[in-house]
């Protein structure tokens, strides 16, 4: 058991590492793969099957897939690390090396309050499995939020069409409301012509 | 009565002045006109029931104006003899000014500003003359000034016309600074600056010694010698006088009513109004009759070379102010108030007279221009000539026949004389005076003759002026072309000097009948045996004050010698400009330093420039440049500002525009407070 | 101390959360880095918030961790899209070329 956990912390850390320093951003992208992926594993060792899934299907297979459909779309150069990175490194490092420390620290020392168990707002019902004791607390405690959720997604989904929507200018297409707008006034016109000469 | 007096000036100034663009110029002209002929006839007849007759003076309180503790002013009209001989003159001479200043100023587009100011002055000085107290005579006082100022100034689109305005209320400003010190130590040694209650404590307080300055002086000596200094400014004595030259800018009736007859005067009255001050300081008394005297000479000597025809009148008006503080530094207050009703009539006459002359020469005003008016404008050359028999003192000693300056003038000559016998200073005042006389008669002879007489200057030049290349103009035909000249409209002049309309010689045959007649008319009452029953209380004189009965006393010799003076200046006047024309441009080639000396007004305004209005302009320039904008401004909004967009600009480095700069800032923010709390802990 | 209690797994997320903060601020190659490291932070914080879900018995833990995955799927797509169309616009999404808003 503690093997898996070190096992995936591992290649989980060093694929994060990996994103953030690798120039080929196709590679990058498929670091990111590999770390949802692990970071699935160390969710399933914690026994939160169903989120472990709901992170490979929606991020790998949605999020990630996106992340490389842009990265292909786009011209992105290979470029190097730039040398004036250097100056400031000490100081990034130092601050970055500060806040690493520090959480560090809180998190090794944290002690539960005596009374921490008591409060649980939802505790873990033991004979079912993580999807169904999910769905039981998620539809009656926290149904708002799902629908907050939802719509959330919702917004995503439009604003992410707003902002890409192009119109092509020679593409003919309909117009439904001009079309029932349309009166016979507008369009038909009767002429009276003589016999035999035409309009 | 008094009070329709004094306050139907003011109305004609608010109607005038306020309304003068909608009733237009010929209303605004009778509104201040008519009462102000109104006014003057009210006060003769307040003169000749005050002064000649048996009324008593009498007080009017119209209300309080302020009281602070010890100090009550109220607004009230004091009526007595000195009030009423100064009613006369101030409301005569000012509606005959209005009357002719109809005529003069038919031209000007700003008549009902014009004449606004005129009742504004009116009302001004009657405040003045009518007060009962320090602080009101002094609010006419200021007024008058204002109105000075706003008469000089009346052509504003003249940059010399406002420089000489702004001179003349500088200087009457440093008069009347001193003159404010006077009344607040009058007020500090009275407790009062109601005039019958300081001159009640005034005996009391002689000999009384102050400390000012590290000094130790006698107290009534410095007050009266502060007030005298307003006089200064205001009459235009000797270092103060710089003004009243440069006070010709504006327009003639306002010199002849402002700068002869009324607010020039108001210093000598307001002497004569303080006698028993002045009484009991004869120190002070001395200062007035050396510079009385001083600038009598002084003036004197100015004018005889001067060639603007208003400065001669104007350095004469000087001159014969001179006269009046010598009468009144002597101690003869009457005598001094004689002078100054005589000289009204004459002197306005002079310059009413001048107007005259000035809009017939259209408005040359250079005497070498003129010459041989005697035959174009006979009225005016008559009017002038009575006139400057007036002011030469012409007459006949010890017999009633005289004009009006000669009684005056001799009365304080002999007055003088009779001082010196026991006085350095007046005697010091008799010479001066002796040898002013002398010298105005040469120099008023003088502008008579340049003026009326002599060669015809006057055509060449003004044929050399005007650009009428159109008309064929033979040679001194002018007479002939006159109308023809009048029939082209766009030409509102011609060639020939006109006499000026009936609404502009009237004024002068009135003033003229004054000139002749007002000496010896009122002699005996101004300095003659009616003096007690004509002056009443309303002129102190001390106990050793014998002046008008010693005046009689003295040698034959002296009342001549005005006479003599008088008649030595026209002989050497006559052949001068007459007999030997080009003698005066040899003597000034000969003494050209005299000449230049005399000419520039002995250098007083160099020396006042050099002396004051650099060091002033320089010290204003260090606190506007210096004080002002480097250390106020600098310090405050500039500074400030200045700072702020320093400080901006090393705040702005701040922002690259990178993204992960500012994420970064972001973090160090978050290990900041992180770290605080871990190494700090919360409480 | 090698057993896997809750502190390994919050000493894995802070890690994963530093990495993730370095990728946004160390990052000079372009914009898509950035998001993706977005993507490792929000891991990080999933992570922690199962870690105390388990230790504390208590699904709220884990039910949170679903919307956080929700809301970072949506802010992933819209982060794309923006992108998207500034390239269209700039032709680059190179980082250091985008300094425009400054002061």
């Amino acid at each position: 058991m503690a093997a898996f956990f070190y096992l995936f912390s591992i290649v989980l850390i060093a694929s994060a590492v990996g994103v953030i320093t690798v120039r080929n951003p196709v590679h990058a992208v498929l670091l990111l793969i590999l770390a949802f992926c692990n970071g699935a594993g160390l969710f399933l060792l914690q026994g939160a099957e169903f989120l472990a899934m709901i992170l490979v299907v929606v991020y790998v297979g949605a999020v990630a897939v996106l992340f490389l459909f842009v990265v292909m779309m786009l011209d992105v150069d290979f470029s190097e690390l730039k040398e004036g990175f250097r100056k400031h490194i000490s100081f990034a490092a130092g601050v970055g090396g500060a806040v690493l420390i520090e959480l560090s620290f809180v998190a090794w020392h944290w002690t539960f309050a005596a009374t921490a168990s008591e409060s649980a707002a939802a505790p873990i019902a033991p004979q079912v499995t993580n999807t169904v004791a999910l769905g039981e607390v998620l539809y009656t405690k926290y149904a708002i939020f799902f629908e907050a959720a939802g719509l959330v997604l919702l917004t995503a989904m439009l604003g992410a069409i707003v902002l890409t929507l192009r119109h092509r200018p020679n593409v003919k297409r309909q117009s439904i409301e001009a079309q029932n707008a349309r009166t016979a006034k507008s369009v038909v016109e009767l002429k009276k012509t003589p016999f035999r000469a035409g309009v | 009565m008094i009070e329709a007096i004094v306050f139907l000036p003011l109305l004609g100034f608010l109607i005038a002045g306020g309304f003068g663009r909608w009733i237009g110029p010929r209303p605004s002209e009778l509104v201040t006109s008519g009462p102000l002929v109104a006014c003057a006839v009210m006060s003769w007849l307040l003169f000749f029931g005050v002064g000649l007759g048996d009324e008593h003076a009498f007080l009017r309180t119209l209300g309080e104006w302020f009281s602070s503790d010890a100090l009550k002013v109220n607004w009230s009209l004091r009526v007595d003899t000195l009030t009423v001989v100064m009613l006369v003159v101030v409301t005569t001479v000012s509606s005959l000014v209005h009357i002719y200043s109809i005529g003069y100023m038919s031209e000007d587009p700003h008549r009902p500003r014009f004449f606004a100011y005129l009742s504004l002055f009116t009302f001004a000085m009657l405040m003045l003359v009518t007060a009962d107290n320090l602080v009101q005579l002094f609010f006419g006082w200021e007024g008058v000034g204002l109105a000075s100022y706003l008469l000089i100034g009346f052509w504003y689109e003249k940059p010399s016309a406002n420089a000489a305005a702004i001179k003349a209320f500088v200087v009457n400003r440093v008069g009347d600074f001193g003159f404010a010190l006077g009344v607040f130590l009058v007020f500090k040694l009275t407790n009062s600056v109601t005039f019958d209650e300081v001159f009640a404590a005034i005996p009391g307080l002689e000999g009384l010694k102050i400390h000012i300055f590290g000094f130790t002086a006698d107290a009534l000596t410095v007050a009266a010698a502060l007030l005298f200094v307003g006089a200064m400014g205001k009459s235009a004595q000797f270092f103060l006088h710089t003004w009243l030259p440069d006070a010709m800018e504006g327009p003639t009736p306002v010199s002849a009513l402002i700068h002869a007859a009324t607010m020039v005067t108001a210093g000598v009255f307001m002497v004569a109004r303080l006698s028993p001050v002045f009484e009991y300081a004869p120190d002070a008394r001395t200062i007035v009759t050396i510079i009385g005297a001083t600038t009598a000479f002084f003036a004197a000597t100015v004018a005889l070379v001067q060639n603007d025809i208003k400065r001669v009148i104007a350095y004469s008006t000087c001159s014969q102010l001179g006269y009046m503080f010598v009468a009144e530094g002597v101690g003869g207050y009457s005598l001094g108030i004689f002078h100054l009703f005589t000289h009204a009539f004459f002197k306005a006459l002079l310059f009413l007279g001048a107007g005259s002359v000035i809009v017939a020469m259209h408005h040359e005003q250079d005497m070498r221009k003129m010459g041989g008016l005697r035959k174009n404008i006979p009225f005016t050359f008559w009017m002038m000539t009575i006139g400057t028999l007036a002011l030469t003192g012409v007459g006949i000693p010890h017999t009633p026949f005289g004009f009006a300056g000669f009684f005056s003038k001799d009365a304080i000559i002999e007055a003088a004389y009779s001082a010196g016998e026991h006085d350095r200073s007046a005697f010091y005042g008799f010479v001066a005076t002796v040898v002013a006389a002398g010298l105005t008669s040469f120099y008023s002879w003088r502008l008579v003759f340049m003026t009326f007489f002599g060669p015809r200057a006057a055509v060449a030049h003004a044929h050399e002026d005007h650009a009428h290349d159109a008309h064929a103009h033979a040679g001194h035909g002018h007479k002939d072309h006159a109308h023809e000249d009048h029939a082209h409209g766009d030409h509102g002049h011609d060639h020939e000097p006109r006499e000026s309309p009936v609404v502009m010689l009237a004024p002068l045959a009135i003033l003229a009948l004054g000139a002749i007649a007002a000496g010896f008319v009122f002699e005996r009452y101004f300095a003659g045996e009616a003096y007690g029953e004509f002056w009443k209380e309303s002129l102190f004189t001390g106990g050793h004050n014998h002046l008008l009965h010693e005046m009689h006393d003295i040698p034959a010799w002296v009342s001549y010698s005005a006479t003599i003076a008088m008649v030595l200046g026209f002989v050497v006047s006559l052949f001068v400009y007459m007999l030997r024309p080009g003698t005066a441009h040899q003597l000034a080639r000969a003494f050209p330093w005299l000449y230049q000396f005399l000419l520039n007004k002995w250098y007083f305004d160099e020396l006042y420039d050099f002396l004051l209005v650099r060091p002033a302009f320089a010290i204003g320039r260090l606190f506007w440049k210096g004080g002002d904008g480097r250390i106020i401004d600098g310090l405050g909004p500039d500074g400030v500002a200045a700072r702020v967009v320093d400080g901006a600009k090393v705040a702005v480095r701040l922002q690259t525009g990178y993204i992960y700069h500012y994420a970064f800032a972001m973090l160090v923010g978050v290990a900041a407070v992180t770290s605080y709390f871990i190494i700090g802990g919360t409480h | 101390m090698f057993e896997p209690g809750l502190s390994h797994y919050l000493v894995v997320a802070a890690i994963l959360f530093t990495l993730g903060v370095a990728g946004v601020i160390l990052n000079r190659k372009n914009i898509i880095v950035i998001l993706m490291s977005v993507e490792l932070i929000l891991l990080s914080v999933n992570l922690n918030l199962v870690a105390f879900s388990t230790s504390l018995n208590d699904l709220t833990g884990q039910v949170f961790a679903l919307f956080v995955l929700t809301v970072a799927a949506a802010e992933a797509a819209i982060g794309l899209a923006i992108l998207v169309t500034f390239y269209r616009n700039r032709g680059t999404i190179a980082v250091e070329d985008i300094n425009e808003l400054k002061g």
